[in-house]
């Protein structure tokens, strides 16, 4: 088995600002060289917190360091005509430059024709609402999500931890391997144009199935699942359990009827199984005419019998039973979680700006052909400069000294 | 454009896909947007969960060809029919991976291996093959063998407690199976990977996707909050640390709103003066972002009664000329005519013999030498049987019509 990733051989230079993190940790898990490029002074974004007990320091911003692990760290000012030269230098043997700057700012004309550049913008790089500023509430909103999400007739909700970030810098890798594949065959770069708020259409799973389709508008439910049935029943999917929250709704197909029988079977274990659910035919049942009624029935039960356990007893239970419904988690659940040290799942990396060992979420996916490489911490404000400019551009230190008295490095 | 490019990206790619739902076909949708030739295998007795248990359904009459979210998520890719509960399909099912670059999968663990298709027995017909297996909770580990959907997956992989009214407030739904989602990109992204590998060093290999794990990767910092601070991060409504005003604030209409966040003081300034508000700039509750923090819910209050007056479209370009961020709240519908939207060409209209036309949702990203080409609508039940099991795996148009009289193609 290779050690060093399927990406090994190739070269990253990320400009990129908090909104295009997350792609070039990706290519870096994916084993490629990732230099993290900040202007002299550091990213904006390290001063997004949260922070050790919550004092705020550039080399210890929880956000930065996420979703720059794995990346090694330079500055350079781009704007100042000798860091533009620089950033050349170092983009004539790179294979990807993923950048994040207002449309129209790059210049890309002057680059190695063979460079996939990646530009990641909140509405893409034309259009009408190009020049938009935004952040995560705003394309939370403006991709529809935000729409979908809390109380019918009460104020729609975004997640609580940016996610537009997430799904741009995901799509931007995808846009760029896809233009690597092509450029290794042909030798021809090109120009990888992201939308933020494209990137959250996904997440929007189905939804704009019902406009394309019917010309219905979806809605938001709250705690309950919507559109599951043509009668327009809504699914309580949200249960209290003894230390929290159990999402659990009832299914059709074959899978569904096993789930429900089973959820039968348990309230049936605490006396709490009325006679109708008891005679009910799962076979004759289908969640998509099923009506209010019939899934009020099973409500009232399905509430008790949860509040009888915890979360972690609820999973094993429900594995067990092969029910389908898993506990609403918290990122300490998370990182308790058994199964996942079944799959050595985390990485535990010591992070010498804190001090101390860390677990990180492993690699997104298992690859048969490769181990999974470690990767290093997030680099602290121009932490590689020297190993890069000196070490493979070969300034000299005298050029390097005059660099830094011009603040371009 | 150079003299050797092609117009697709993935010509050429030749991708097999035993999936079912979201997770497992959109992967090859998105494939099949860059000129990969996507072959999805289904069976009469054993219906994709989209055709027959989910609306919408056109115009209400529910059908197998006539699943909306099964269109949504199944353009770009052929369908061919075999029943894998017998020996010939599932030979024939072989001999097409034979033919092929790539599989993808995403049946519970273990289910790909009893019908007779796991990746060691496909390596034999195929050694260098490209396979994707994604599930809910991976290949190994007590839970693998678990079944179950995103709508709940999300809930375990920590997005819904992030989302509610306010701390200790009860979780909120994502909507549907945000999870599957991620794993559809961090999926795609992985085989496009491999396809790189096997380039380069002429192996193929089996990736194995989490979909749980793939969540995780999107809610890292809070995962590193609880370690390093003991804490766990809790449901905020619409607010953020770092800004004030920031949420969504009600505008005319029924259930209008617009996203507002003010990140400092120079975009709060800003904000005063594009609302004509000088009273707001010189309120000594609202100085600085600590003042208008102590104060939210007081500045919030008069926000929403100042956005309550005006359009939603109209606060967001007001703010917007201003340099204040800003966002409508877009519903569904909304999406459908966003100029924004419209000018990148996210729907793609194609015709589609029980929808009529259906608008099918282009990648987020704009490749400038290979654009996506979205060309055909999603296939009826097992429309290209013909073509596929005749022109790729080279029968004969009788021997092709005796193994559907069988039940094999079928």
């Amino acid at each position: 088995m290779h050690q060093d990733g399927v990406l090994a051989p190739y070269r990253v230079l990320d400009l990129s600002d908090e909104s295009g993190y997350l792609c070039g940790r990706i290519l870096a898990d994916l084993g490629a060289d990732v230099i993290k490029i900040e202007p002299p002074q550091g990213d904006a974004a390290r001063r997004i917190g949260p922070f050790p007990n919550d004092v705020p320091d550039p080399e210890k911003s929880l956000y930065f360091i996420s979703y720059n692990a794995g990346k090694r760290g330079i500055t350079l000012d781009v704007r100042k005509p000798s860091g533009r030269a620089l950033l050349l230098r170092l983009a004539s043997r790179a294979d990807f430059l993923i950048e994040t700057f207002p449309p129209g700012t790059l210049d890309r004309s002057q680059f190695n024709p063979r460079l996939v550049v990646v530009s990641i913008t909140p509405f893409g790089q034309t259009g009408p609402y190009c020049n938009y500023k935004a952040s995560d509430v705003v394309l939370m909103a403006m991709s529809g999500l935000i729409s979908l999400i809390g109380e019918p007739g009460k104020m729609p909700l975004r997640v609580s931890l940016p996610q537009s970030p997430m799904w741009a810098g995901m799509y931007a890798a995808a846009g760029a391997l896809i233009a690597h594949y092509h450029r290794e065959l042909t030798n021809a770069g090109q120009h990888v144009d992201v939308s933020m708020q494209a990137a959250l259409l996904w997440a929007l799973a189905n939804a704009p199935a019902f406009w394309a389709t019917n010309r219905t508008p979806p809605a938001r439910g709250g705690s309950r699942i919507t559109g599951r049935s043509m009668t327009g029943a809504r699914m309580r999917a949200i249960y209290a359990c003894k230390d929290g929250y159990i999402n659990f709704i009832i299914y059709g197909g074959k899978a569904g009827r096993r789930s429900n029988q089973a959820l039968v079977d348990w309230m049936a274990r605490h006396g709490l199984a009325t006679n109708s659910l008891l005679n009910k035919d799962w076979n004759r049942f289908g969640i998509e005419t099923s009506t209010q009624a019939e899934i009020d029935e099973i409500e009232g039960p399905t509430a008790k019998l949860f509040m009888k356990y915890t979360k972690a007893e609820f999973l094993d239970e429900a594995f067990r039973r092969e029910m389908i419904g898993y506990p609403v988690a918290n990122a300490r659940d998370i990182l308790d979680d058994p199964h996942l040290k079944d799959r050595e799942f985390w990485q535990s990396i010591y992070e010498p700006a804190l001090g101390t060992q860390l677990r990180f979420p492993g690699l997104f996916a298992r690859f048969s052909a490769v181990d999974p490489r470690r990767f290093r911490p997030a680099p602290k404000v121009g932490e590689h400069n020297n190993e890069i400019y000196e070490g493979e551009l070969g300034l000299t230190s005298g050029e390097m000294a005059r660099l830094q008295e011009g603040e371009v490095i | 454009m150079s003299a050797n490019s092609k117009n697709s990206a993935l010509e050429g790619i030749r991708v097999v896909e035993f999936a079912v739902f979201a997770a497992g076909p959109l992967v090859g949708k998105h494939l099949g947007e860059h000129g990969a030739e996507v072959i999805r295998v289904e069976s009469r007795a054993s219906l994709d969960g989209f055709r027959v248990h989910y609306p919408p359904f056109k115009d209400n009459k529910p059908g197998i060809e006539r699943g909306g979210s099964y269109a949504l998520f199944n353009d770009q890719v052929l369908n061919v029919t075999l029943d894998l509960k017998q020996p010939k399909a599932v030979s024939l099912a072989k001999q097409l991976v034979s033919k092929a670059d790539i599989v993808i999968e995403n049946f519970a663990a273990g289910v790909i291996e009893r019908l007779g298709l796991g990746y060691s027995g496909l390596q034999r017909v195929k050694p260098d093959l490209i396979m994707l297996s994604s599930c809910n909770q991976g290949q190994t580990g007590r839970r693998a063998a678990q079944r179950g959907f995103g709508s709940q997956l999300t809930s375990m992989s920590g997005f819904t407690h992030l989302t509610g009214y306010g701390p200790g407030k009860p979780p909120m739904l994502l909507y549907g199976p945000y999870v599957d989602f991620v794993a559809v990109g961090f999926g795609l992204i992985a085989v496009l990977a491999a396809l790189d590998y096997r380039r380069r060093t002429g192996s193929g290999q089996h990736i194995d996707v989490s979909q749980y794990e793939t969540g995780i990767q999107f809610i890292t910092p809070a995962v590193l909050d609880a370690q390093v601070n003991g804490r766990v991060h809790e449901p905020q409504g619409n607010r953020d640390p770092h800004a004030a005003p920031h949420g969504v604030y009600p505008s005319r209409g029924s259930d209008q709103w617009c996203a507002i966040a003010v990140f400092n003081d120079n975009e709060w300034s800003a904000l005063c003066r594009a609302a004509e508000k000088p009273e707001w700039a010189g309120d000594p509750r609202f100085q600085t972002k600590a003042d208008r923090k102590t104060n939210e819910d007081q500045l919030d209050q008069l926000i929403a009664e100042w956005t309550s007056q005006f359009d939603a479209q109209a606060i967001m370009e007001r703010l917007q000329s201003a340099g204040v961020r800003a966002g409508v709240v877009q519903s569904v519908p909304d999406l459908f005519s966003c100029p924004q939207l419209l000018h990148r060409n996210q729907w793609v209209r194609l015709s589609h013999p029980e929808f009529g036309t259906y608008e099918h949702e282009a990648p987020p990203f704009l490749l400038s030498e290979t654009p996506a080409q979205l060309r055909r609508s999603s296939a009826l039940l097992g429309e290209h049987n013909d073509y596929v099991f005749e022109k790729i795996l080279g029968m004969s148009h009788a021997e092709v019509q005796t193994l559907k009289d069988e039940g094999v193609i079928a």
